[in-house]
């Protein structure tokens, strides 16, 4: 094994190379996966974290955000798992199938897997690597851009995850909803990683929640690798509401197949720093990808939403929708990048990136971009960043409804744009349920 | 008795430039005024100034609401206190279900009353009934407030809100403006049957055509931000074939 090159300055990434020498031989794998492992750190190693020169991290400078590296989470014990009970409350009574994962690591104890539709099967990553499965399924292979940082390094420290598979053609009726949860007070670095199969045909709801301790500065890093077959049909929902303190990287794959429905909503309510990227390839012809998302931002949080699109096969649509509200000192950061390939004739693409600002210090940046190699398509872009109206405003105290009320309402009515397009009626009401919460703690 | 609005020498600024310029006016309780005038007279600024929209700047004068200082209170607070404009052109508001904003307002002007708030399917049932009253599609309640719809829609709405609201001073913005005979008849028919010997109210209006329809009691020509003429009912006559011009050398 090569020693790491001079590349790793910083503490962060000096600790990382720390971690990773003393985890390594306990984290889960044969050979063939402790290779590949130590193959993505030298990888990492080679260029370090990612930083605000390269142009995906340009807003999300982690070289600078992530001043040290914190120990790997042990494997969860009796006390992580009691702590554990309650996660994903947030979406709680609404009968999702719950799995819960706990410090990086899937817990069937605590998980729902009682009477599995037919063509369902649930499988734990560990168990997986230990049986020498890849890091990553072929299937993506050809979705991520080279080395990319965060994936690469979550492969090196990856402790597990769900694997999940749905056989041609079923229909999973119930959601499932993936429980991430980080436990305990002293912080801790969680590397997990989740992958779906969706047979051709097969139709599904995904919902994660991701949680944590209040004011412990623990670091998550989750991989979600979805391959949506042809004809298939997925709902995705991802609410982060990390802890106050927490940094959060995720990184969502995507392959989809011919014919297919992919509908993903990210919605962002906790995390100090909160990146996270898209990698989405239309791969099949005939498709329709709905990716939005809603980040509710105060104090001095930073979230990024980064995605990169590519439409790889004619006749596809895409729509993107991606909606900021930042108030305090907080920062939002949205890029877009739409690529359709020469083959993607008849490509109809359309993005929209809005951001709220409510306060004299919140920023937003945002920066769509199209990169466009076939000549029979329809693309579009826009962004807008702006602060409440004053007029709407006016309208409504006019009518008797008190100016904090009214500015309440006009940020619902802007975030919910982004919850109409859900689905499921009892997510839309919880995800209003927070913004109203969200609402309510910001004119305390 | 206390004048339900009593407007002393009014001055106001917008952008630095003075539109009101001592105006003086006395709504009685029962009353409906109308307020005449030439385009750029200040119209739509008095009724903006007795609304609370941000941007004006009182300069001089006072405004009395049932003897309370008007420019003492947030726009939310006149409206509770009774006060309405209907807007001469209401905002589209993407996003907010007409029957939402609805019950935002009723139940914010209650609460502040100290009221009780009124339960959701009263509330549907008041609605309904007053939908049905003024010709508005049941529907229209649930699509986002004024979006997309058509200029008739948009000020039967402001009518729906006035008639819901109850409030005791309605000041009407070029209510006719944008509104074909159908729509006005529908609109002025809906006005009409809110008046009442508590209420009063002001008829803001370029042309006579709208006091054909609800008629008022006294009739003010307001020109370069003050009151140059007032009289009955025929005054409003009388302009319309006169037209304007004799007062803008009073401008001047």
């Amino acid at each position: 094994m090569n020693a790491p090159v001079a590349a790793l300055k910083t503490e962060a990434e000096q600790g990382l190379a720390t971690a990773f020498a003393a985890a390594a031989p306990g984290l889960p794998g044969g050979a063939a996966v402790a290779a590949a492992r130590a193959a993505a750190f030298d990888a990492f190693a080679q260029a370090g974290l990612p930083h605000r020169r390269l142009e995906a991290w340009k807003y999300t400078d982690l070289r600078r955000l992530m001043r040290d590296a914190k120990p790997l989470a042990p494997p969860p014990e009796a006390a992580a798992k009691a702590e554990a009970a309650t996660a994903g409350a947030v979406i709680a009574g609404l009968g999702f199938r719950r799995l819960v994962v706990v410090d990086g690591v899937f817990a069937p104890d605590l998980s729902d897997l009682a009477d599995l539709e037919p063509g369902l099967a649930i499988a734990s990553l560990a168990d997986q690597l230990a049986a020498d499965a890849p890091l990553l399924p072929a299937a993506f292979a050809d979705v991520l851009p080279a080395a990319e940082p965060a994936v690469t390094l979550n492969g090196a420290l990856v402790r597990g995850g769900v694997v999940l598979t749905v056989a041609p053609g079923a229909v999973v009726a119930r959601p499932l909803h993936l429980a991430f949860i980080t436990t305990g007070t002293a912080p801790v670095a969680v590397y997990s990683r989740s992958l779906l199969t969706l047979g051709a045909g097969a139709k599904l709801s995904l919902i994660e929640t991701h949680e944590g301790p209040e004011g412990v500065d623990y670091q998550v890093s989750a991989v979600l690798g979805l391959d949506v077959g042809d004809g298939a049909s997925l709902d995705h929902v991802k609410i982060t509401r990390e802890g106050s303190a927490a940094l959060h990287v995720a990184s969502l794959i995507a392959s989809v197949g011919a014919a297919a429905t992919l509908t993903t909503c990210g919605f962002t309510l906790g995390g100090a720093v909160v990146r996270n990227q898209a990698f989405v390839r239309l791969k099949g012809a005939g498709t329709n990808a709905t990716l939005s998302g809603v980040s509710l931002l105060a104090g001095r949080q930073h979230a990024d939403a980064t995605l990169m699109l590519t439409h790889a096969a004619p006749g596809s649509t895409s729509r993107e929708v991606f909606k900021a509200v930042v108030d305090g000192a907080a920062r939002a950061a949205f890029q877009g990048k739409i690529a359709v390939e020469q083959a993607a004739q008849q490509t109809d693409a359309r993005m929209m990136a809005r951001a709220l600002l409510l306060s004299e210090e919140a920023e937003a940046y945002s920066k769509p971009e199209l990169e466009i190699f076939a000549d029979d398509v329809q693309c579009g872009h826009g962004a807008t960043t702006g602060t409440l109206d004053d007029q709407l405003k006016f309208y409504l105290m006019a009518r008797g409804i008190p100016a904090k009320e009214a500015e309440a309402l006009l940020i619902q009515a802007f975030v919910g744009e982004v919850i109409d397009g859900i689905a499921q009626e009892g997510l839309r009401e919880a995800l209003t349920a927070a913004t109203v919460a969200w609402l309510e703690a910001r004119d305390a | 008795m206390t004048a339900l609005l009593e407007i002393r020498d009014l001055k106001a600024e917008v952008a630095g430039r003075q539109i009101l310029n001592g105006l003086s006016l006395t709504v009685n309780k029962g009353e409906i005024h109308a307020i005449m005038g030439p385009n750029g007279a200040g119209k739509s600024t008095l009724s903006y100034v007795l609304a609370g929209k941000p941007g004006y700047e009182i300069t001089g004068g006072e405004v009395l609401l049932n003897g309370e200082d008007l420019f003492a209170m947030a726009a939310d607070e006149r409206a509770a206190k009774g006060l309405f404009l209907a807007f001469q052109y209401p905002l589209e508001i993407p996003g907010v279900a007409t029957l939402t904003f609805l019950r935002a307002a009723l139940n914010a002007q209650r609460r502040k009353r100290g009221e009780e708030e009124l339960s959701s399917p009263d509330l549907m049932k008041r609605v309904r009934e007053l939908s049905k009253k003024l010709g508005i599609d049941p529907d229209m309640l649930r699509r986002p407030l004024n979006v997309g719809f058509s200029g008739g829609e948009k000020k039967r709405n402001e009518t729906l809100q006035m008639a819901l609201l109850e409030p005791l001073l309605c000041v009407l913005d070029e209510t006719d403006s944008g509104l074909d005979i159908d729509a006005l008849k529908v609109v002025a028919n809906g006005v009409n049957q809110l008046r009442a010997p508590e209420r009063g109210m002001i008829v803001i209006t370029h042309y006579q055509r709208l006091l054909d329809y609800i008629v008022p009691d006294v009739v003010h020509v307001l020109a370069a931000g003050r009151i140059v003429e007032t009289g009955g009912k025929d005054l409003a006559l009388q302009l319309e074939a006169t037209g304007y011009a004799q007062y803008q050398g009073e401008a001047a």
